[in-house]
């Protein structure tokens, strides 16, 4: 019911908003650039019982790495929470792996130094222990890279967002939407209208076959979406399956204890009223 | 803690313990034979459940601060790497979090329970006020703790409301510095806080200790407001009490358990997911729910001076309900038209809290949230300075049951409708 007035309120919305538009073609000013709402897509994740798609992580993770970390940073992932129990579900030694073909800045060589006799950083495989590199040594550098825009840290992107996957989700997907009349992206911006104020500055992220998927899944810009935002929800609550598995373990047990207490209740006052 | 003792000290450990220290007797008094009102009904189990929940805060508080690091560069990065990387840390901040806001709701159905059956009256005031300063001192400390995690709204949060104090003539700049512990919120600040925040829960541990010393010297009120008569009214606190209480504890935890294992961040504003950042300002700076009725007055004001007065103002109201309440009846059961007035108090409450959440210049149907935020500031004000002490002068109460016993045990024709 909700998701189809959700749909509804949606629809409403655009048409409202295109119909004005049309209407008021000339008045580029007059566009209301409120974000839209997210679009209504489903995850495995949700519900009481939901869990990751293994699948789906692998692929995110995937997508993230070749993608999204040539400008974000993760800082609070480390190579190790790839192996961990409710993750994408890699062994150690993939994990191992996949820390080693990263590279980190090294630690101070016996002399002491920190760069070679060009200046460059000394850099040194990545192990499990790990954070995820960052992209930029530091936010000036970021903003300098990104005309002037910060990419923000993907760690915990989904729950530091209103409307969580599905606004992720949205952005995602949302550049090859037809800017409607009227409306032109500022220079150096992007047209996005599940961004408020539908100027956002980061560039198109995804296209068909970004990645290729080595578990035959057809890298759809959807599809690509969709894996990389299971990957950023599990980034910012990685103990989720852990979480709702206890959840339901803790209310068995406290349903059960309230029923004895009832029982007890019951008796202990059938006489006094 | 008042009254005789019943307690008899049975082995010859119990008398030396008693000759020296009668904690023992104190235990036996107030906990087991206590003489409690026969006809307490749900509401009266909050007291318990707001018991649990301040030593459920201070336990997980206590393992939270072993990890927590109080450092403006470090504080958002430690409350992350306790959701990771510490064992069950995530259960643990997940309960604190969550245990805050259950621990308002509780508090916020015991204050509504002890208004609507006036149990603030003769003589229970001080009990009452007692509890005004328990209220104000869980606000401090939720206010600090929120300050703790150093998100986006943890840093605005403590700038409005650390700024509502430079709206003080001629001092006011001053004290704010002051609070600051420099020219702005900053590591000086969270350092403070915390150690607030550590602080405060044991001052209310200790004068939820003056709350019960003060409840046990009359004992409970009741549905009925009226006074306990004879014994026939009471049953001893264990086992009616402890089994009531702990039931009713259990359904509450249940509700509880939902929201840390299947909602943790229902409360929380997705903002304080990122990390503090004073040069990025929020669109909307909104406080936690137990909070927005107080923020919706403030924002209503257009003075600010006049804004923090008004909010002061609602608190500092509720110390002298037990004067403003003539009524010679405690309990709105036999209040006809008192019992309306709460419930549309109880309602004007929750618009309130309505209000405050949405932004400042937000309308609904066409009327402009500000001014409705105007006329429930006044609803508030007026019930309590006027309609309270005229609305007990003027009104006829209905007929009050001879005691309470005869209204639990028999003679239906004596209990009042509900």
């Amino acid at each position: 019911m909700t998701m189809h007035l959700k749909t509804l309120s949606l629809g409403l919305r655009a048409g409202l908003a295109f119909g004005l538009l049309a209407s008021t073609a000339a008045l580029a000013e007059g566009v209301d650039t409120k974000r839209l709402h997210p679009k209504d897509v489903t995850f495995s994740f949700e519900g009481p019982f939901g869990t990751y798609d293994r699948g789906a992580l692998q692929r995110g993770y995937q997508v993230y790495k070749e993608v999204c970390a040539a400008c974000h940073a993760a800082n609070h992932l480390a190579f190790h929470n790839l192996s961990e129990p409710g993750g994408p579900g890699f062994t150690e030694a993939q994990a191992k792996a996949l820390a080693a073909a990263a590279k980190v800045p090294a630690e101070p060589n016996d002399k002491g130094e920190t760069t070679d006799e060009n200046g460059t950083p000394l850099m040194r495989p990545a192990i499990l222990a790990d954070k995820f590199p960052s992209p930029f040594p530091n936010e000036q550098a970021a903003r300098a890279n990104n005309g002037g825009a910060l990419p923000p840290d993907l760690s915990m992107i989904v729950k530091a967002r209103e409307g969580g996957p599905q606004y992720v989700y949205s952005i995602l997907t949302g550049f090859h939407e037809k800017a409607p009349h009227g409306f032109a992206a500022t220079e150096g911006k992007y047209f996005n209208p599940y961004f408020e104020g539908w100027n956002i500055g980061m560039p198109p992220p995804l296209a068909a076959n970004s990645v290729t998927y080595s578990d035959g899944t057809k890298a759809t810009i959807e599809q690509e979406a969709h894996d990389v935002t299971v990957f950023l929800t599990w980034a910012g609550e990685p103990k989720m399956e852990q979480r709702k598995q206890m959840g339901f373990g803790v209310l068995i047990f406290l349903v059960a204890l309230a029923g004895i207490l009832f029982a007890a209740y019951r008796r202990v006052w059938k006489d006094a009223h | 803690m008042s009254g005789p003792s019943t307690y008899t000290p049975k082995s010859g450990l119990e008398k030396w313990i008693d000759a020296r220290l009668p904690l023992p007797r104190l235990m036996h008094d107030t906990m087991q034979t206590f003489p409690t009102p026969r006809n307490l009904n749900i509401w009266y189990t909050f007291g318990g459940i707001l018991t649990f929940c301040l030593m459920v805060q201070i336990l997980t508080g206590v393992v939270l601060a072993m990890h927590y690091v109080a450092n403006a560069n470090l504080a958002f990065d430690s409350v992350e790497a306790i959701m990771r990387d510490v064992n069950y840390g995530w259960l643990i901040r997940y309960i604190h979090a969550n245990g805050a806001s259950m621990f308002f709701l509780a508090v916020y159905i015991h204050m509504f329970r002890g208004l609507y059956y006036g149990s603030y009256k003769a003589p229970r005031e001080l009990i009452w006020i007692i509890g005004v300063l328990i209220y104000l001192l869980m606000m401090a400390t939720a206010f600090f703790g929120y300050v703790l995690p150093w998100g986006q709204m943890s840093f605005w949060g403590a700038t409005v409301i650390t700024n509502l104090f430079s709206a003080i003539p001629v001092i006011g700049t001053h004290i704010a510095t002051w609070l600051w512990g420099d020219f702005s919120v900053g590591d000086a600040t969270l350092n403070r806080f915390f150690s607030l925040h550590y602080l405060l829960p044991f001052i209310i541990a200790a004068v939820v200790g003056l709350h019960i010393w003060a409840l046990h010297v009359p004992g409970n009120n009741n549905p009925l407001g009226i006074d306990v008569k004879t014994p026939q009214d009471t049953v001893p606190f264990h086992p009616y009490y402890t089994v009531k209480d702990a039931f009713y504890l259990v359904l509450f935890v249940i509700l509880f358990a939902v929201f840390v294992f299947y909602a943790p961040n229902f409360f929380g504003n997705p903002d304080n997911y990122q990390q503090a950042n004073p040069l990025v300002t929020p669109p909307d700076i909104v406080p936690e729910w137990y909070l927005l009725p107080f923020y919706a007055m403030l924002r209503s004001i257009p003075s600010k001076l006049l804004g923090v007065i008004v909010m002061g103002g609602a608190i500092v109201t509720l110390v002298f309900i037990p004067w403003l309440d003539t009524s010679r009846v405690r309990s709105n059961r036999f209040r006809p038209t008192m019992k309306w007035l709460f419930w549309f108090f109880a309602a004007v409450c929750v618009i309130l809290g309505y209000c405050g959440a949405q932004p400042v210049d937000a309308a609904v149907a066409g009327i402009p949230l500000v001014w409705v935020a105007r006329l429930a500031t006044l609803y508030y004000f007026g019930f309590f300075w006027v309609l309270m002490p005229i609305i007990g002068l003027i009104e006829t109460p209905k007929k009050l049951p001879a005691s309470i016993a005869q209204s639990v045990l028999g003679d239906a024709a004596a209990t009042p409708a509900e």
